[in-house]
């Protein structure tokens, strides 16, 4: 018989916990064999663990209480979650209305001073100016000079009166107006069937540069931009012109001025 | 969902023992178990996919009861084992096996905690040694030589014991 390999106090507990090689477990017994203090002790360890599962053994034997029932775990934890998404929803609802009431302030706001306020300004003052027949300007197409000079010093910017001839449209004169944002320059034209269209011209403090938009003020429409901080609106009764090359004109001479 | 309840279930009795055995309070054990399967449901997606369930339930458990136990030192309100009402215990020495029972759990009270965790979770609720490592967060030869030590320790702290129970028996 060869000697054991010395035994060690990992391998006793391993024997004692039934998880030793089977390789070594008859040389743990000759080991214990031999020594009855060891196997005393072994004994000892071993009486201990069973009146610890013995005096543990009739709480995992109880039924559960319904605090640990794990659906209900999970149902509490579902409803945790979805009042925490309620609450985050509402959050959400609330920065909406916030934002929206931010972004739409324009809508419900006396009117901005961008190119939208533009636009209702140029129609509002064509429909005063351009449908008065006894003095719809101030100064006439023959005192164009003086008008030019009045308006561009009124504005403090070098403004011109278009010359819409190409387009149809006879100047008539115009005049200075107000506006919500200041002082305007408004100009009247008239078409061959004694039609009107305005052009109104005012320095902008936003929206100093704005592509041409179209749009529609019941039976007005409009065309409106802005450049180097003049904004531009050009305003005619719907479908008694396109507007479009008119205000194309408007803004090709405005750039060579 | 069903995966999670299969795997968690069949631990839950065990849960509730080790837990019972560390803090020796019924309601006190249930809390903690109940705040065991609450993180265990909330973490659920975090575990390692190759960790096994039961380990890693215990874990949390144990983790639990470590942190409770330094809050209540820290608050210094550590009932000294003497105080506790035998009512209390999770067992009633109610009879002759009782008392056996009842002076193993008071012997293993007197052990410092790091032998407790590992001779309950190895003895009582069988977890291999590495299991064991795994829940405690220690090497496996910390785990081999606590076991080591907290066994001596509980055997001396029982044989301390058995002349009052003796006594006892003589008295009867």
């Amino acid at each position: 018989m060869s000697a054991d390999r010395p035994i060690g106090e990992d391998e006793l507990h391993a024997y004692l916990d039934g998880v030793l090689d089977e390789g070594r477990q008859a040389a743990v017994r000759r080991y214990l064999d031999a020594r009855p203090e060891e196997r005393a002790r072994l004994a000892a360890y071993r009486r201990q663990g069973e009146a610890l599962r013995e005096a543990l053994a009739p709480v995992a034997d109880q039924p559960l209480p319904a605090e640990l029932n794990l659906n209900a775990i999970l149902e509490r934890r579902r409803r945790t979650l979805a009042a925490r998404r309620r609450v985050a929803a509402a959050a959400a609802i609330l920065c909406i209305g916030g934002l929206s009431g931010w972004f739409g302030r324009a809508a419900v706001a006396p009117p901005a001073r961008g190119i939208d306020a533009l636009g209702r300004e140029a129609v509002d003052n064509h429909a005063v100016y351009a449908s008065d027949t006894l003095r719809p300007v101030e100064l006439a197409s023959d005192q164009r000079a003086t008008l030019i000079r009045w308006v561009s010093e009124r504005l403090d910017a070098p403004v011109q009166a278009p010359d819409l001839q190409g387009a149809g449209y006879r100047f008539l004169g115009g005049r200075l107006v107000t506006t919500p944002n200041g002082p305007a320059a408004l100009f009247v034209y008239e078409g061959a069937s004694a039609d009107r269209l305005t052009v109104m011209v005012r320095p902008m403090q936003i929206d100093r540069n704005r592509s041409m938009s179209e749009r529609s003020y019941g039976a007005l429409e409009g065309v409106t931009w802005s450049k180097d901080g003049l904004g531009f609106s050009v305003v005619a009764p719907r479908a008694s012109t396109d507007l479009r090359p008119v205000a194309e004109q408007v803004r090709r001479q405005a750039s060579f001025s | 969902m069903t995966d999670m309840g299969q795997l968690i279930e069949p631990v839950i009795p065990g849960l509730r023992r080790y837990a019972n055995a560390l803090v020796r309070d019924p309601a006190e054990a249930d809390d903690l178990v109940q705040d065991c399967l609450e993180r265990a449901v909330a973490r659920w997606g975090q575990r390692r996919a190759d960790g096994d369930t039961r380990s890693w339930l215990y874990a949390i458990l144990h983790n639990l009861a470590v942190n409770r136990w330094r809050t209540l030192r820290r608050r210094g309100v550590m009932a000294p084992l003497e105080a506790v009402d035998p009512g209390s215990l999770s067992v009633a020495p109610a009879q002759e096996h009782g008392l056996a029972r009842a002076d193993v759990l008071r012997a293993l009270d007197r052990l410092p905690d790091e032998y407790r965790g590992v001779i309950l979770l190895v003895t009582v609720e069988a977890l291999s040694y590495a299991e064991a490592a795994r829940v405690l967060g220690v090497p496996l030869g910390t785990v081999m030589s606590r076991l080591s030590r907290g066994r001596a320790r509980l055997a001396s702290a029982m044989a301390d014991d058995a002349p009052v129970r003796s006594h006892l028996r003589r008295v009867k």
